[in-house]
């Protein structure tokens, strides 16, 4: 009877023991950096805070928030703030629903311009303070401080940045077989032949699948298109349905991006035909070109951590390596440089001293350099030195953001608003690559324009 | 995260469950002492308070905000334009129609295939096992049983070797294959096959259970009768469980027209196979248009009342009966 009883509550226990033990394993025991082995003397202006929390979201997972976690460590060392960063990849669907229950974090980085004027919409934003306002002048050009900005008040910098638009080909193949980079689109259009034409494999690899955002590649060639052949003017009022989503001119970029993504010459390099554009993944469509049934692949400058699946450095990624991406050509010779890209807005929800010395810290030169020192992305920030970069393709990218010529322009379906930018213009695309008319298609995707 | 801050969140959840003992304890403690005038009316009223409280809160309170929405534009006027857009754009009137085809085909398939199972294996030797094997997909879940299904759907272009069962077999067989999720309207058949997999288990175990609740002094009555075993199912098993019946297609319907997670992990709602349900996700925070979102939960809402209304009758019938 004894043995019973003391068997009831020790089930329990011991359980417990146990899985409180296995949970152990969870933590990684992070020894608190020692404040005197940091060189404070950056971080002095923003002060120093006593037990200050600042909670921040953003869609960065994985490697790329550690190093995110690693790039403001001395920050927190010496401003005594505590950052919790929390990445998800359903952020950006989430966000406005936190916002509006007041759950947000104290501060989001917003990878869509359109959804930080939502959000500033609701009233759920609070504006930047001065320090982070004069950092955005000081360092950013005018078109991206507009991104964070909404009605004439200011709201937040921004953060990191990725060029689109590059076409990524195999160094070897073109050394070997002459082929030169082109400088206009008819020149792609004719080396693109050229290639079509010596038979052995078909010249572009494009993949679209990307789980329930499938279709969104597509929408990036035609944002290059809409950019390189009416210019910036006619983009701007497109992204804000200054002219309807059936002109004509969408209708022109669109048919120019059909010659290569409908047409069953150029794709699918490797891959099989037209209809298996929408299956391919887009992290994996490029590889063809490694083994050589490939040699076009449009990807924005983030796809070069894509060429080696495995981790290592197996493929190298430079101008006399085994890969490398040329930006997609103006469409004239003469025609200044003009390149898409995205990145995120830094916006706060709560209005504390920490938070804003957090997002002044973010939004200078000392925390751009800090964290594209450590690899894989790029800002456009002007004080950063593109030598710190970890790439040959970074520095590049770099200089074409810092080139006060380059005419730069949001990823349009980023700014769109989210019933076309983040639905009808994805499934658009794939709509139309399966076989619908562009006309058909221009018409659905500009029927689900909000009336508001 | 540190081993302190993990004993600091296992000691806020032994607090939260000590405060909440607490706090029933308590409230227990009152309603036994409640004065003793009326004190089944205190009793009853004060066991109810947590489950009302919890169905207003989560439930109605909801469904009526959801409701006003669906009348609303972004900018919070009344419109009519959500429903408009609905029923006039070619993507949404799809989403419908697919809606209904679900609805027609994988209850009742699952239904009657369920039941043929359950009759045919019943008091048959390893009854258990065959059970047990039908069973099993019900224990995966609805984004598992996806992905493991798409693998079976699977295609690979050309002379590439096809990895996907239905490919394969299609090819050995001579055939070319084909992109199954891709074409319509054969991906919506392939999608709602997956419900019915997973479907057809639940079932098979509830109208098993309910056959064997069948008096075996009816069947042996219509045995002694000379009916045959068809007419002794169709006159004697099937009224026997009709209560069983309704349960378990009116539980597999709204399952269906909720379904959700099989058509976003199998096709995202491309190429023609969007379904109410999903469309209410993507385009309330996807695509941030809460108002059409609404709109169509609403749509929902309605497609599911008379199902419950029907089951609800049903089942007061039957106890009428008794």
């Amino acid at each position: 009877m004894r043995l019973t009883r003391h068997r009831r509550w020790m089930t329990p226990v011991v359980a417990a023991a146990a899985i409180g033990l296995a949970l152990t394993a969870c933590t990684g025991d992070i020894a608190e950096e020692d404040a005197a082995d940091v060189d404070c003397g950056p971080y002095e202006e923003y002060g120093t805070f006593d037990g200050a929390d600042v909670t921040v979201g953003g869609t960065i997972l994985d490697i790329e928030a550690d190093r995110l976690n690693e790039s403001w460590a001395d920050f927190e060392t010496c401003t005594g703030i505590d950052v919790a960063y929390q990445g998800s990849s359903e952020f950006e669907a989430q966000i406005a629903v936190l916002a509006e229950g007041g759950n947000a974090p104290d501060v989001g980085f917003i990878p869509q311009p359109g959804l930080v004027q939502r959000l500033a919409d609701g009233g759920w934003l609070i504006p930047g303070s001065e320090a982070v306002e004069a950092n955005a002048d000081e360092w950013w050009s005018e078109d991206w401080k507009q991104y964070g900005t909404h009605d004439g008040t200011f709201y937040g910098a921004p953060l990191m940045a990725s060029i689109k638009g590059y076409v990524w080909y195999s160094v070897a193949e073109f050394e070997e077989k002459g082929y030169e980079i082109p400088a206009t689109l008819d020149e792609l259009t004719e080396l693109s032949a050229t290639i079509a034409a010596e038979g052995d494999h078909k010249p572009w690899c494009v993949g679209l699948e990307s789980g329930d955002a499938t279709g969104w590649p597509g929408t990036d060639w035609v944002e290059d298109y809409m950019l390189r052949l009416h210019g910036p003017d006619v983009y701007d009022q497109w992204v804000t349905h200054g002219i309807p989503f059936n002109d004509p001119q969408v209708a022109e970029a669109f048919d120019a991006v059909g010659e290569y993504l409908k047409n069953d010459d150029m794709v699918n390099g490797g891959i099989g035909d037209v209809s298996t554009l929408v299956t391919e993944a887009f992290q994996t469509a490029g590889l063809p070109i490694i083994d050589g049934s490939c040699s076009l692949h449009h990807q924005a400058s983030f796809y070069e951590t894509f060429w080696n699946p495995e981790g290592g450095d197996e493929v190298t990624v430079a101008s006399d390596g085994d890969v490398f991406g040329f930006l997609l050509p103006p469409a004239e010779a003469g025609d200044p440089l003009s390149v898409t890209g995205g990145g995120e807005i830094v916006v706060a929800f709560r209005e504390a001293e920490e938070v804003e010395a957090y997002r002044a810290y973010l939004s200078s030169d000392t925390w751009a350099n800090n964290r594209v020192s450590l690899g894989g992305v790029i800002s456009a920030n002007r004080g950063l030195d593109p030598e710190v970069a970890s790439s040959e393709l970074l520095v590049q990218s770099i200089e074409i953001l810092q080139d006060p010529e380059t005419t730069f322009r949001f990823d349009g379906s980023d700014l769109m608003p989210g019933a076309v930018g983040a639905d009808s213009f994805w499934k658009g695309i794939v709509a139309w690559v399966t076989g619908q008319s562009t006309a058909q298609v221009l018409d659905t995707i500009e029927a689900s324009w909000p009336t508001s | 995260m540190t081993t302190a801050d993990l004993l600091g969140k296992i000691l806020q959840v032994v607090m939260g469950l000590a405060v909440f003992a607490a706090v029933v304890g308590l409230l227990i403690f009152f309603i036994d002492k409640a004065p003793k005038k009326g004190r089944d009316y205190w009793q009853l009223g004060l066991f109810l308070l947590p489950g009302m409280l919890f169905v207003a809160i989560g439930l109605v309170y909801p469904a009526i905000r959801t409701s006003l929405l669906a009348f609303q534009d972004n900018s919070g006027d009344w419109t009519l334009d959500n429903f408009i857009w609905m029923f006039t754009q070619p993507a949404a009137i799809r989403t419908l129609i697919n809606t209904v085809i679900w609805v027609a085909l994988a209850p009742i398939i699952s239904t009657v295939i369920g039941l043929a199972y359950a009759v045919f294996i019943d008091k048959s030797r390893g009854e258990r096992y065959y059970k047990v094997i039908l069973f099993m997909p019900i224990a995966i879940s609805f984004v598992g049983a996806s992905v493991i299904w798409r693998f079976v759907y699977e295609y690979r272009s050309g002379d590439r070797e096809q990895i996907g069962l239905l490919n394969a077999l299609v090819v050995a067989f001579g055939g070319e294959p084909v992109q199954w999720m891709q074409t319509a309207p054969v991906n919506t058949i392939l999608l709602i096959v997956i419900m019915i997999w997973i479907q057809t288990g639940f079932a098979m175990v509830l109208l098993s259970a309910a056959i064997k609740g069948v008096p075996t002094e009816q069947i042996e009555a219509a045995q002694l009768d000379g009916t045959n075993a068809w007419q002794r199912f169709r006159n004697v098993t099937v009224p026997g469980i009709r209560g069983s019946l309704v349960v378990v297609f009116t539980t597999i319907s709204i399952a269906t027209l909720k379904v959700f997670d099989i058509v976003r992990t199998m096709t995202a709602g491309n190429f023609d196979t969007s379904v109410v349900a999903n469309e209410m996700y993507t385009q309330a925070f996807r695509a941030s248009e809460i108002g059409r979102g609404s709109a169509l939960a609403l749509i929902l809402f309605v497609f599911v009342l008379p199902i419950i209304i029907y089951n609800v009758n049903v089942l007061r019938k039957q106890r009428e009966i008794r």
